[in-house]
């Protein structure tokens, strides 16, 4: 019960702020109505999902939008799917963004319905048409860089990489992570695991099962591990923490998140995805009505990838990191993404 | 029901029956409710659910009247109706598979296990498309219900010759499913596409058409809704109308005596979850042939846990279950018509748990007050009889 209070309370902010909002852009008469529909975890998942809410509360305080948010359940259908972004786009939201690929078929079909809505989605190129556009990134070339800081810090040349869920998506970021480790020491050892197979995504949101995942591997000789695996991170973070250990972060800068500030000490860096940066510019694009379609690519060129230094941690290495950066972005260094 | 079943169903009241087993027959729906009582069990439970999820309503700081208002909005349109259906089909389905073992004390945690697994196999032999047209949708079903009976044949036998239970046998093999269905995805079956990981999608010729059944949307209610009524007449006979369920259900009443009058219990075991798993495997089928046609990597999960919820819903009743998966479905799905108006998702989820127990609480009430009700009528007649046996002498 007190959780359900707690949980809806932070909804009843959210209400008030929609309200005024609303209020505030009445007058102006063309604020933007913005609606977003969150993958697995919602707000508040200290990652993925958050990085998202980000770019949208940007939005709402610079651009004056007014926002609605929905969250989905966890082993919902695509019928499902296909119904939160139809709700979304009839009750008069415009743009509508779709944070995860797992909406790619649903936005498939409703996109067309709506022809005069602008449609968003995050890490998908699958779901093409007039009025969507793509939002995808180079992970593997953020987790390259991270992959260079993990090897360099690494004493004992054994690190980790634990995945949310064993998907395609997931895999680019330990591919990128491995290739950068490698290219600086070609014999440090990479242990991977991850936490749930699909269609099973509870390992996006389970730290309990992180936290396990991570112990193993520092128990077995790993010094820094790299968690790709969204609301699950906290539980690597722990873990590292009892053993003494690293920790990377990702999608957000995460040693900056006050919901990691107990663990804030062991995150040396964190592979910033902007996904922040690509959702307000889509939305800035939007208000000046000058949206395109089709896949906007945010990788280490256009800044759309990169690594953190919050804490100061590995402010001795970063000219090597973007030595590797600069080879990436020259062309020089393929990163591999699977 | 013939007098034969009465008598069985009588049995597993046991009168007065306050212990363990006799709430189990409570609870899985054994012990009958007549006259107005069948009726006062389900109107408590509603009156329950309403008012304790009106005070989380309350305690969350939203209106109770403006959520059952939404509600009552997004559950009077057509469009809704038929997600409504579509969801609940798939929900049925399960439930009946769950219920065939809750009727003879087998728990069958596994049926989430048996219509994944089902469903990536069938997906793989629908996408090769081997056989032509409908030819190809009845082979996709006969390989799901094989698939789904010898996985749940797995825990049955392990229950007869080695008494591992099965609930543990299940969960286990869930998790064996899982890991099965991922390697077959990730190494045999899937096509990337995207960020996304499939098998190759049925082709048109051989999906399951949908039914334009409500009218004033283009939503089409999926097929697989008259294989579900289908499963659950079959469901009803098979229990009612036939030897074998006669003994599964006084197996499940009173293993000992089943054994005494001669039935083959070990046998009921492995035959019972066979049926269940074979019910399971088409579970995933509504999604497979009539919605998605391919099996993903956002193929709805869990809904075997779904079908266990449902099934106490509906006490194992077949009118009940399709009931309850209506109820579970309508639920479910009006989580964002509420978010529409900022009650969080979890309001749903609390509100679907408080459900079950609502339900479970109110006919356990019933049947108490029933119990109580009889002691005291078969007290007065007792009372009552010397007293005219005087007033005749």
């Amino acid at each position: 019960m007190l959780m359900a209070a707690a949980a809806c309370g932070s909804g009843d902010d959210t209400s008030t702020a929609t309200s005024e909002a609303s209020s505030s852009a009445a007058p102006g008469g063309a604020a933007l109505k913005v609606g977003l529909a969150y993958d697995i975890g919602g707000r508040g998942d200290g990652s993925f999902n958050d990085a998202a809410a980000r770019g949208l509360d940007q939005a709402v305080s610079e651009l004056k939008a007014e926002k609605k948010e929905l969250e989905a359940a966890a082993g919902e259908t695509d019928a499902q799917k296909e119904e939160r972004i139809r709700l979304l786009a009839s009750n008069g939201y415009n743009p509508v963004i779709a944070v995860g690929f797992a909406y790619s078929e649903p936005l498939k079909k409703v996109a067309p319905e709506f022809p005069d809505v602008k449609f968003a989605i995050v890490d998908d190129d699958a779901a093409t048409g007039e009025n969507i556009s793509n939002l995808v990134f180079s992970e593997e070339q953020g987790s390259f860089l991270v992959g260079v800081a993990a090897a360099i810090k690494s004493k004992k040349d054994s690190i980790g990489f634990v995945g949310g869920v064993d998907v395609p998506l997931i895999h680019k970021f330990q591919a990128g992570f491995e290739a950068g480790a490698k290219a600086v020491k070609p014999d440090i050892k990479v242990q991977s695991k991850y936490l749930t197979q699909p269609p099973d995504f509870a390992g996006f949101n389970d730290p309990a099962k992180g936290k396990t995942a991570a112990q193993g591997m520092f128990d077995s000789g790993a010094d820094v591990v790299y968690q790709a695996a969204g609301g699950s991170g906290s539980g690597v973070f722990e873990a590292a923490k009892a053993a003494g250990a690293m920790a990377i972060g990702v999608d957000s800068d995460q040693a900056a998140l006050p919901a990691y500030a107990d663990v804030k000490d062991v995150i040396i860096t964190s592979m910033i995805k902007k996904i922040d940066v690509a959702v307000f510019d889509f939305l800035k694009r939007a208000s000046e009505g000058t949206v395109q379609a089709g896949k906007t690519v945010y990788d280490l060129k256009a800044d759309g990838v990169g690594y953190s230094t919050t804490g100061g941690k590995i402010d001795d290495i970063t000219s090597q990191i973007d030595e590797y950066k600069q080879k990436i972005i020259n062309g020089e260094i393929t990163v591999p993404s699977s | 029901m013939s007098e034969r079943d009465e008598a069985a169903e009588r049995g597993g009241g046991r009168p007065g029956a306050g212990g363990a087993g006799g709430f189990r027959d409570r609870l899985l729906g054994r012990v009958r409710l007549s006259g107005w009582l069948a009726l006062a069990a389900p109107l408590l439970a509603v009156l329950f659910a309403a008012l304790i999820t009106s005070v989380v309503l309350l305690i969350a700081g939203s209106s109770p009247l403006a959520a059952f208002d939404t509600l009552v909005e997004y559950g009077s349109q057509p469009r809704t109706m038929a997600v409504i259906l579509n969801n609940a089909t798939m929900y049925y389905i399960s439930a009946l598979a769950v219920a065939v073992g809750f009727r003879m004390n087998l728990f069958n945690i596994g049926v989430d296990g048996q219509y994944r697994l089902a469903a990536v196999v069938a997906a793989g032999v629908g996408g090769a498309a081997l056989l032509p047209g409908v030819l190809n949708i009845v082979l996709v079903l006969v390989v799901a219900v094989l698939v789904g009976a010898l996985w749940a044949g797995i825990a049955g036998l392990l229950k007869v010759k080695r008494g591992v239970s099965e609930v543990i046998a299940t969960i286990m093999l869930n998790a064996i499913a899982t890991g099965l269905a991922s390697w077959l995805m990730s190494n045999h079956l899937g096509v990337l596409t995207g960020n996304d990981l499939a098998t190759r999608p049925i082709p048109e010729g051989s999906r399951m058409p949908g039914m334009e059944l409500i009218a004033g949307t283009p939503k089409l209610v999926n097929g697989f809704l008259v294989v579900a009524i289908i499963l659950g007449i079959a469901y009803y006979v098979l229990l009612n109308r036939t030897r074998f369920g006669f003994e599964l259900r006084a197996t499940g009443m009173s293993e000992p005596a089943a054994l005494a009058s001669g039935i083959g219990v070990k046998r009921m075991v492995v035959t019972t979850m066979v049926v269940s798993g074979a019910v399971a495997g088409l579970a995933g089928m509504p999604e497979l042939l009539g919605e998605t046609y391919k099996y993903s990597n956002n193929f709805p999960a869990g809904l075997g846990f779904d079908g266990i919820a449902i099934a106490l819903l509906g006490r194992n009743n077949p009118v009940g279950m399709a009931l309850g998966a209506l109820l579970w479905s309508f639920l479910g799905n009006s989580s964002d018509s509420l978010q529409m108006i900022n009650i969080s998702k979890e309001t749903v989820d609390i509100m679907k748990g408080v459900t079950v127990l609502s339900v479970i609480i109110a006919y356990e009430l019933v049947h108490r007050y029933r119990i109580i009700a009889e002691q005291r009528r078969a007290g007065q007649e007792t009372a009552a009889s010397p007293a005219a046996e005087g007033a005749a002498a």
